[in-house]
């Protein structure tokens, strides 16, 4: 087995194989060479290199989390990150959410008949450069090819466990009336960055994905000792559907301010622009956590240490009554219901 | 941000409102026209800060809300077309047809492509010369000058492969149809500021005359929208009637030339089916004759069909202004975004779909 270490040039000679072809994922000798060049030096740990079914590994905690998710956004290049990066930091961030110390991932990639070799090895570098930066290892994965026309490219799906060292759970049911509700940064820009990547749209500066793994700053915020009850990262449903899944779930009532949402102009004037409610864009690097008022400032000072948090801010509080229910008090400073939404949001037509 | 904030200042708000409240002396009904304006009015939650008697209905102005069934449905025929490309804003995806939508359609694999501006879909039958491309060109006189460019230059450039599925609706005469309606209880309008952006507003002036009624063109962020029905109040409350502009900042009282003088090249105006009122004489566009070879029912031979209307949904009745979207017994139950009954619930510039999302509470 070649072990040398992963280089900035596909290591498959282009001459070769230039293109990914369905014997990639026949699981012969064209599928060994996959592994054997490209994901085993890129992801290189022991367990991937002991070649089993499956990685086994013993756990400093008798408590898991385990979670996994499924990524097949186009274009599979943007600003800010790629689809490797999302599919590293999104389970990442998921085992984040639940106060998991995120350890373990694992990979499957879908592969479409004719992708170009030297792609999929800048997506595989992408992955191993975002798991070295989160700290979880590539310990176990899958390669299939569908045929041509059959597949986007890459899908990637990975899978993931963490330990969980609090004492306390951390989920929706500990939400509590009086929490505050704060907000690690920014909203919007993934989505916009994607739209306007889709759509050929151009802004005065370009905007970049908040692409980010999560796990460094929720660890710091819960190793101070702030008390968390529940946090949720946010993702294509965006901030909306994070809090009426939280105000659902508790069966309590949240409110927001829309004044205290961090925004950037960029992404305000995309939204204005193109009839989108910044509420309902996708983010892959912000999270909502809520936690009692008296551990507010712990909470933001231990955040805003970290740059994916450098503007968190409170943008609202939990409260009895209207179980279910997350309300918004508007700029002019009238009362609005934030609902989930139907479907995808559609551009509106004036 | 710049151009935004200054017209979303909470306590410039606050001043409206009280200003509002010292000259009402009697209850007074208003009309948005615009759909964008309904939107507004709930998002910020602007009728909150008004008057008790002050009372705002929503006009007819969501161009997906009052695309009829029959055009929908013709929009499913021709996007289902093996050959076809089938591009639409995106909004109209989701307006439900007699049994499915465009989106079902797309699930199903027809070529439908949501745009943003129909000379995309120029772009597109020009780098697909086998293909037909259709472009369902919906909306009041604001979409009109760009559908109108997109016909002018396919037939500059020779484009043959490019029709348009024309569902123009136009603003004023839905007014005077509201107007006229035996139990309207509309006594004033703020007027489309796009709309007039476009137009300009001369043509409202025999309408505010005829019907005794103040018509204030009013522009969509929220001090804009407050302003406007100071405007319209102060006209009611001094026993006027007459055509003012809020929006001057957009709006000249002879509208944009250009965008008027392609209008009329392409265009000309005939009777058109509004969903859940009816036909109104006089109030839609479609193709000059010597555009007709773009007409898209011409070139499929869709034209001849039509669809009544489904007797449970009282859009018509939210679209004229004689009932709230909550008043009726399907809202928010038989009645969803989801599984919407009729357009009002599809839009989010409709009615039905405004009180959804940002009115509904859990009681």
């Amino acid at each position: 087995m070649e072990s040398k270490s992963a280089g900035f040039i596909c290591p498959i000679p282009i001459e070769q194989y230039p293109n990914v072809l369905l014997a990639h994922g026949g699981g012969g000798k064209l599928t060994q060479q996959l592994i054997e060049r490209m994901f085993m030096p890129a992801f290189s740990n022991s367990m991937l290199a002991s070649r089993h079914d499956g990685a086994t590994f013993d756990l400093p905690s008798q408590k898991l989390a385990f979670t996994t998710d499924s990524y097949v956004v186009r274009p599979l290049f943007f600003p800010g990150g790629d689809i490797g990066a999302l599919a590293v930091n999104g389970t990442v961030n998921d085992l984040a959410m639940c106060g998991a110390q995120p350890l373990y991932l694992s990979v499957g990639f879908i592969l479409e008949e004719g992708l170009p070799m030297d792609t999929l090895w800048k997506v595989v570098q992408s992955m191993s450069k975002a798991a070295a930066e989160a700290g979880v290892q590539l310990v176990t994965g899958d390669t299939k090819v569908v045929d041509r026309g059959k597949g986007d490219g890459i899908f990637i799906n990975t899978a993931g466990v963490g330990v969980v060292n609090s004492a306390n759970p951390i989920a929706p049911g500990r939400v509590a009336p009086g929490d505050v509700i704060v907000l690690s940064g920014d909203i919007g820009r993934h989505g916009i960055a994607i739209m306007a990547m889709r759509e050929g749209l151009e802004f005065e500066s370009t905007i970049m994905s908040d692409c980010a793994p999560l796990a460094a700053v929720v660890m710091d915020v819960l190793a101070a000792g702030t008390e968390v009850h529940c946090m949720r990262d946010l993702t294509r449903g965006g901030l909306a559907s994070a809090l009426v899944e939280i105000a659902e779930a508790s069966r309590l009532h949240l409110e927001i301010e829309e004044a205290a949402i961090p925004l950037t102009e960029n992404v305000r004037g995309a939204c204005e622009i193109l009839g989108f409610d910044p509420l309902y864009v996708a983010n892959e690097g912000r999270y909502i956590t809520f936690v009692p008022a008296a551990e507010t400032e712990r909470a933001l000072g231990r955040m805003r240490t970290h740059p994916v948090a450098a503007e968190a801010a409170v943008i609202g509080r939990v409260k009895e009554g209207s179980p279910g229910l997350v309300t918004m008090r508007s700029r002019i400073g009238a009362s609005r219901v934030v609902d989930m939404l139907s479907g995808e949001q559609l551009p509106r037509i004036c | 941000m710049k151009f935004i904030d200054e017209y979303r200042d909470e306590r410039t708000a606050q001043l409206y409102s009280r200003a509002l409240s010292r000259i009402v002396t009697r209850p007074w009904t208003i009309m948005e026209v615009c759909g964008g304006q309904t939107h507004s009015i709930v998002k910020f939650g602007i009728d909150e800060l008004l008057p008790s008697a002050v009372t705002l209905v929503h006009g007819p102005g969501c161009p997906v809300c009052v695309t009829p069934l029959e055009l929908i449905e013709k929009a499913i025929e021709l996007a289902s077309m093996q050959n076809v490309i089938f591009c639409s804003f995106g909004d109209m995806l989701r307006v439900p047809g007699e049994s499915k939508d465009l989106l079902s359609v797309k699930a199903a694999g027809g070529d439908v492509r949501i745009l943003y501006s129909p000379l995309d879909a120029l772009k597109i039958a020009t780098e697909n010369p086998e293909r037909e491309v259709v472009f369902f060109a919906v909306g009041f006189e604001t979409t009109a000058p760009a559908n109108a460019m997109a016909v002018y230059q396919a037939k500059r450039q020779g484009i043959r492969n490019f029709s348009i599925l024309v569902s123009h609706v136009l603003v004023p005469p839905a007014m005077e149809a509201i107007l006229s309606f035996p139990d309207t209880k509309v006594q004033g309008f703020l007027a489309a500021g796009h709309v007039c952006a476009v137009m300009g507003y001369v043509e409202y002036e025999p309408i505010a005359d005829k019907y005794k009624v103040p018509i204030v063109v009013t522009g969509f962020e929220p001090l804009d929208i407050l302003q406007g029905i100071y405007m319209c109040v102060r006209q009611l409350e001094e026993g006027r009637a007459k055509v003012e502009n809020q929006y001057s900042r957009s709006v000249r009282k002879e509208g944009n030339l250009p965008a008027r003088k392609i209008i009329s090249e392409i265009f000309r105006v005939v009777p058109r089916k509004w969903r859940g009122v009816g036909e109104i004489p006089q109030s839609g566009l479609g193709l000059q004759e010597a555009y007709a070879e773009f007409d898209a029912e011409l070139r499929f031979g869709v034209a001849g069909r039509t669809i009544d209307e489904p007797a449970e949904c009282i859009s018509g009745l939210i679209l004229q202004g004689l009932k709230k979207p909550h008043e009726c017994s399907a809202f928010g139950t038989r009645c969803t975004p989801e599984h919407p009954l009729g357009a009002t619930m599809v839009s989010s510039e409709g009615a039905c779909a405004a009180y959804y999302h940002y009115r509904r509470r859990n009681n």
